[in-house]
């Protein structure tokens, strides 16, 4: 598969994050379609199908990511997610999908805190899609 | 109905099934508890047999004979003391011996229960003991709670500045790697978003530094007469070039020029809070209406707008730190979400109120209610 060919759904409510992970995605070859509320990636989720997501935790309530991972897995269980946040490690909230326990839960495939560097969040992206 | 564990400890079996009896049907309440303690009674022949009951059961209370056959009260308690168990111990003796109180004190045991004791007698140790650990479990829970609220009070401001320097460190990097072209031009978007999250951030600190102000600087020499009119139209000189930016206008209604004790400081930031929201969540073209009038001892703050106003619900939790509300309508303004908890601190160190209401739409009525009496501030 071509990057071309990659629609990634990026829904943040922080329209500066928006633009960058947008912007950053375009540049490395994907398209996407940019949200800015859980309601929105909602609506787009109801009729189309992206090849990835990537979704801010706290958009319109403070787990407006986990929701639309829990979502867009029980519409399109292939589809791989990455959950975004600045919610950093040091203030407690630190979680991540790697045990099982967590996946259980968590429905996302990546968890990704904020102002990861272009390549690598181009990098998870290509592991995620097995590019 | 909460049950406090009640373990004897006595060599002296009809002591034992006294306290037992005694305590069965007996309950404690106050005023100030919001619910009754009742007790369960664990007994023990022998400080050994004691030990293991208090570490299997770990009662709140003990009562304790200190002459026991094999070790000795006062052994139980320097072993208590040594685990750091929180265990009141009142001690049962039969003779005053100077010696065993002082250092039957000294390792923490509370009270003295003579021996034999009357019903009455035992009641209202058991009493005194009860309130004591009530008071005590209460202080701590309030601790546990502050502390909590404190934490994430920081976890939550750590967040909130944390994402305008991401954003910010964002663009600088796109403008490094020259990403979006070889132009400055090329960079209009990001530059002017940059320098909006710094104004945001900038707004973010000073709400910061009022709340800590709020906090800590308790200055009674800092009360004074203030003219709340006065204080109203310097706040609406502030907002104004917000407001010519929104097309709102602003309009200051004096019913009764009303002069209250309090630190200027402390009415600025409730006037500046509360008009520049009336702005800021405000309709192109709407208005912004403050009113101050007055009651026999109350000065009356009626700030009201024509904005997007908000829903019932959202309005239960809108005085809380760090709330924004999130929707369509709020997505592009921006605020640190500390205003409002510091207006509402603020009004309530003067023992005054704050109402809100609301129709989405329609617009918003903050109403405040101010004692005009001076009132010695905590």
């Amino acid at each position: 598969m071509k990057k071309s060919d990659i629609t990634i759904l990026v829904a943040d409510d922080d329209p500066d994050y928006l633009f960058q992970t947008v912007f950053n995605l375009e540049k490395a070859g994907y398209k996407t379609i940019a949200v800015e509320s859980q309601a929105e990636a909602e609506s787009v989720i109801a009729k189309f199908k992206p090849s990835l997501a990537i979704f801010d935790l706290m958009m319109e309530s403070d787990d407006s990511g986990f929701i639309l991972c829990y979502k867009i897995k029980r519409k399109y269980p292939d589809v791989p997610v990455i959950l975004a946040t600045a919610v950093s490690h040091e203030t407690g909230l630190s979680f991540s999908v790697d045990s099982d326990q967590e996946k259980s839960w968590i429905r996302a495939d990546k968890y990704l805190e904020k102002g990861i560097r272009p390549e690598q969040l181009d990098q998870e992206v290509m592991k995620l899609l097995k590019l | 109905m909460a049950v406090l564990k009640v373990l004897v400890i006595d060599d002296e079996p009809g002591i034992r099934s006294g306290v037992s009896r005694i305590l069965k049907n007996f309950h404690v309440t106050y005023p100030f508890m919001d619910e009754d303690y009742t007790f369960e009674v664990t007994e023990a022949a022998t400080g050994e047999e004691g030990i293991t009951i208090l570490e299997r059961d770990m009662p709140d209370i003990l009562l304790l004979d200190n002459k026991l056959p094999g070790i000795q009260g006062i052994e139980v308690l320097e072993y208590i003391r040594k685990k750091n168990y929180d265990i009141v111990v009142a001690m049962i003796t039969s003779y005053a011996s100077l010696d065993v109180a002082v250092r039957a004190t000294r390792d923490g045991a509370i009270d003295f229960i003579p021996k034999p004791f009357t019903p009455q007698e035992l009641k209202s140790s058991i009493e005194n003991i009860t309130k004591q650990q009530y008071l005590k479990r209460i202080t701590y829970k309030m601790n546990q709670e502050g502390k909590k609220v404190r934490y994430q009070f920081l976890s939550v401001l750590s967040h909130e500045l944390k994402a305008p320097l991401n954003a910010l460190e964002g663009y600088l990097r796109m403008m490094q790697g020259k990403q979006a072209g070889e132009l400055i031009d090329d960079y209009a978007t990001p530059i002017e978003r940059s320098l909006q999250r710094i104004q945001g951030m900038r707004s973010l600190i000073m709400d910061l530094l009022d709340f800590t102000k709020i906090r800590l600087e308790r200055k009674e020499e800092k009360i004074q007469e203030v003219n709340l009119a006065e204080l109203a139209s310097d706040a609406i000189v502030t907002v104004q070039p917000y407001a010519i930016q929104m097309d709102v206008s602003i309009n200051l209604d004096v019913r009764t020029n009303v002069i209250i004790m309090a630190d200027p400081d402390d009415m600025e930031i409730v006037f500046n809070n509360l008009i520049s929201n009336a702005v800021k969540y405000n309709k192109i073209g709407g208005k912004a209406e403050i009113t101050i009038d007055s009651s026999d001892s109350e000065a009356i703050l009626i700030i009201s707008d024509t904005g997007i106003g908000i829903t019932k619900s959202d309005t239960e939790n809108l005085f809380a730190e760090f709330v924004r509300i999130k929707n369509e309508k709020t997505r592009n303004i921006s605020g640190s979400g500390l205003g409002l908890s510091i207006v509402k601190k603020v009004v309530e160190l003067y023992h005054g109120t704050i109402k809100v209401e609301s129709t989405p739409d329609v617009g918003t009525v903050f109403t405040i209610r101010l004692p005009k009496k001076p009132i010695i501030i905590p």
